[in-house]
C-alpha cells in the first residue's frame, strides 16, 4: 500500500496544517515524543531532556526526521500523533 | 485531452508490442527479420519482458515509453530520425511494413493484413493513472499527503473538508477523470465563491465534485449550478449566512437530466439517485471548502434543513401538461438548464378528493398561504412541485400553467385586515403600511411551478423560500454548457 496523495479542495487561504491540540496542564501519565530533526547536537539536547522527563516518570518516545532540510514525512507525523500526547522538537544546532 | 509530454525514443525503428496480442505474436518473425537485416530496432514490450524472444525487447510494463509515445494500438512500428517520428504504423499491413523498413521479404509467410489490439495504455482506468504519473504536474491545487497507516476518510474529516458524511478521496486520478466531463480549461475561473470571495477554477470544482461522488458527466451541471449560485441575484452569501433554514435547491431541465440519469419521478426529492444526490452536494461542498462557508462560521442557520446536504432534482418534462420551468424562464425548448432556488425544506400536501382544477387550486392556495407564516406576504417565494396525479386534473380540464397561476394569485389575496400585525390575536403579520385592501401572498414571479414525482399519490409539495427578490434571493436560471 502506497501513501495517498489528495488534491486540496479548499480555497487554500489557510495552511494545510490542522490546529494544535491544547497544551497539557501536566505531563503526569502522558507520553512525550522527542523529535530529533537530524541537525548536529540536537540529540545532545534531547538526550538530556529524555533523562529529565524519564526521571519524573514520564513515558518518553524518540523520533528522528530523515533530514532537517525537509518536512517530516507524513508517516512519521502520523506515528507521533497516534503514539504521543505531546511532542518536543529540537530545532537548532 | 493529450498529456503525452514529448517523445524520447532512440532513432531508427521502434516497435511497441504485447505478448497477449495475437497480431503482435504474428509479426514477431518480421521483427526478428528486421533485426537480422541489420536495421537499428528497439522493441518495447508492454507485458512480457521476454517477448518477442530473440528481439532483445525492453521492458515497458510500467508503460512509460508507450504513454510518452502516444501508443494506442499494438503493434505500433515507428521510424525516428533526429528524435522526430517520421512515420508510424499501427497493426500489421505487410505492404506498409516492407515499404517503411525497405526489407522486401519482411512479411514472407505472413498474411497481408491483421488489425492490431488496444495498447495497454488505453485499458479502462489506466489512462488517468498514466497521465498523472508521466504527464507532468498539470494540477494547481495544493497536494496533501495522507500517511500510509492513516485512514484517508478520517483524515478528510479532520481537515474539515466534509459536510458530515464521508467524501470520496480526491486523488489526482479521480480529479483527472472528473475533468473529462468538460472541455473547459481546468484553470478557467468558474465562479467567485462567497463568503470568502475565492476564485474557483474548474479544477477546484472537479476536486469537490469528485469528493461529492459525482460522475464526470455531471460536471457541466455542477458548473452551471455554481455559476447560478454565485450571481448577485441568487446571493449564495445571504442564503448561507441567514438564520433561516434556506439552502440552494437545484432544479434541472432539458436533455441533460435524462442523459445523466437524474430522477424526476418517484422519490425525486429524496435519496437514492446518484446524480440528484451528488450534484447538490458538490455545490454545497464548494461553498464550504472553496468559499469557506461553514455552519457556526458564516452559516448562522437556526435550524438548517436536511436539504442543505443536497437538494437537487429534475423536472418531469415528458409527463408534464405544461412547459418546462426553464422555458417559462426564457430558455429555448431543448436547452439543458439549472434553476437555483433558495429553498427552506419540504412541505408536502395532500388532496385525494379534488377532481376539478378549481377545487385543487383552493387546496394549493390554502397550503401555500402558510409558507413562513400565514400572515406574512410578498417577501417569501415558493416552489410548487405538482405530482403527475394532480397534474392530470389540470390536463383534463385544459388548464395551462398561466391559468393555474392566475387562479392562485386570486385565491392568495387575503384581506389586509386579516394580515396586519396584531390581527387574529397574532402579533406577527404584514406591516400596516402596505397599500390596498388585499395583500397578495407572493410577489410577481415569486411562485415557481414544476412537475415532478411518482405516478401514484394525489399529493404535491411546497418548497418554501427565503427573503425574496433584491432584499434576499432571486431564482436564477443558467444554461448547462456541455
Amino acid at each position: 500500500m502506497s501513501r495517498m496523495e489528495l488534491l486540496d479542495p479548499t480555497g487554500e487561504r489557510h495552511p494545510v496544517a490542522r490546529p494544535r491540540v491544547v497544551r497539557p496542564a501536566s505531563l503526569e501519565g502522558l507520553t512525550v515524543g522527542l523529535l530529533d530533526i537530524s541537525k548536529p547536537r540536537g540529540d545532545v539536547f534531547l538526550d538530556h531532556l529524555d533523562e529529565v522527563l524519564s526521571g519524573r516518570g514520564v513515558e518518553v518516545l524518540r523520533f528522528r526526521k530523515p533530514t532537517y532540510t525537509k518536512l517530516a514525512p507524513a508517516d512519521l507525523r502520523y506515528e507521533i500523533r497516534v503514539k504521543c500526547d505531546a511532542v518536543v522538537e529540537a530545532l537548532a544546532d | 485531452m493529450s498529456y503525452a509530454s514529448g517523445v524520447d525514443l532512440p532513432d531508427g525503428y521502434v516497435a511497441f508490442v504485447k505478448a497477449s496480442c495475437p497480431t503482435c505474436r504474428l509479426v514477431a518473425p518480421a521483427l526478428l527479420r528486421l533485426r537480422k537485416a541489420g536495421a537499428p530496432l528497439t522493441v518495447y514490450s508492454q507485458d512480457d519482458p521476454r517477448f518477442p524472444e530473440g528481439a532483445e525487447p525492453l521492458d515497458d510494463s510500467d508503460l512509460r515509453r508507450s504513454y510518452e509515445a502516444g501508443v494506442e494500438v499494438v503493434p505500433t512500428l515507428m521510424r525516428l530520425e533526429g528524435g522526430e517520428v517520421i512515420e508510424r504504423l499501427e497493426g500489421w499491413l505487410r505492404m506498409d511494413w516492407e515499404r517503411l523498413t525497405g526489407v522486401a521479404e519482411l512479411g514472407t509467410g505472413l498474411p497481408s493484413y491483421r488489425a492490431g489490439c488496444g495498447s495497454r495504455t488505453v485499458d479502462p482506468g489506466i489512462r488517468e493513472l498514466l497521465a498523472v504519473r508521466y504527464g507532468g504536474d498539470k494540477f494547481r491545487s495544493r497536494r496533501v499527503e495522507v500517511a500510509q497507516l492513516e485512514d484517508e476518510f478520517e483524515a478528510m474529516f479532520e481537515r474539515g473538508w466534509t459536510d458530515g458524511l464521508p467524501v470520496v478521496p480526491p486523488t489526482p486520478e479521480r480529479v483527472l477523470r472528473m475533468l473529462e466531463g468538460t472541455d473547459r480549461d481546468p484553470q478557467e475561473v468558474a465562479a467567485v465563491v462567497p463568503p470568502d470571495l475565492v476564485e474557483c477554477t474548474v479544477e477546484k470544482v472537479a476536486v469537490n465534485a469528485a469528493m461529492a461522488g459525482c460522475r464526470p458527466e455531471y460536471l457541466p451541471v455542477v458548473l452551471a449550478a455554481l455559476e447560478a449560485a454565485c450571481t448577485s441575484e441568487f446571493n449564495i452569501h445571504g442564503v448561507l449566512a441567514t438564520t433561516w433554514s434556506a439552502g440552494p435547491v437545484v432544479i434541472v431541465n432539458g436533455p441533460v437530466a435524462e442523459r445523466i440519469g437524474m430522477n424526476a419521478g418517484g422519490n425525486a426529492l429524496g435519496q437514492g439517485n446518484r446524480a440528484n444526490s451528488t450534484i447538490g452536494r458538490a455545490l454545497q461542498l464548494i461553498v464550504r471548502n472553496v468559499g469557506g462557508g461553514r455552519p457556526g462560521g458564516v452559516d448562522r442557520a437556526t435550524h438548517g434543513n436536511p436539504g442543505k446536504h443536497t437538494f437537487c432534482f429534475a423536472e418531469d418534462e415528458r409527463g408534464s401538461p405544461w412547459e418546462p420551468l426553464s422555458v417559462e424562464r426564457g430558455l429555448p425548448v431543448g436547452t439543458s438548464a439549472v434553476t437555483l432556488f433558495a429553498g427552506s425544506g419540504l412541505q408536502p400536501l395532500v388532496d385525494q378528493q379534488s377532481r376539478t382544477p378549481e377545487s385543487l387550486a383552493r387546496t394549493y392556495a390554502a397550503c401555500l398561504q402558510v409558507v413562513a407564516h400565514p400572515k406574512l406576504a410578498l417577501s417569501w417565494d415558493a416552489v410548487l412541485v405538482v405530482s403527475p396525479e394532480h397534474a392530470r386534473v389540470f390536463r383534463e380540464a385544459g388548464w395551462s400553467k398561466v391559468r393555474l397561476r392566475e387562479e392562485l394569485d386570486g385565491l392568495l389575496r387575503r384581506p389586509r385586515a386579516e394580515m396586519v400585525r396584531g390581527a387574529g390575536g397574532i402579533a406577527e403579520g404584514t406591516p400596516g403600511s402596505l397599500a390596498g385592501a388585499h395583500v397578495p401572498k407572493f410577489r410577481q414571479g415569486g411562485l415557481l411551478i414544476v412537475h415532478a414525482g411518482g405516478t401514484a399519490g394525489m399529493f404535491s409539495a411546497i418548497i418554501g423560500g427565503w427573503a425574496s427578490g433584491t432584499v434576499g434571493s432571486e431564482p436564477v436560471t443558467r444554461e448547462v454548457r456541455e
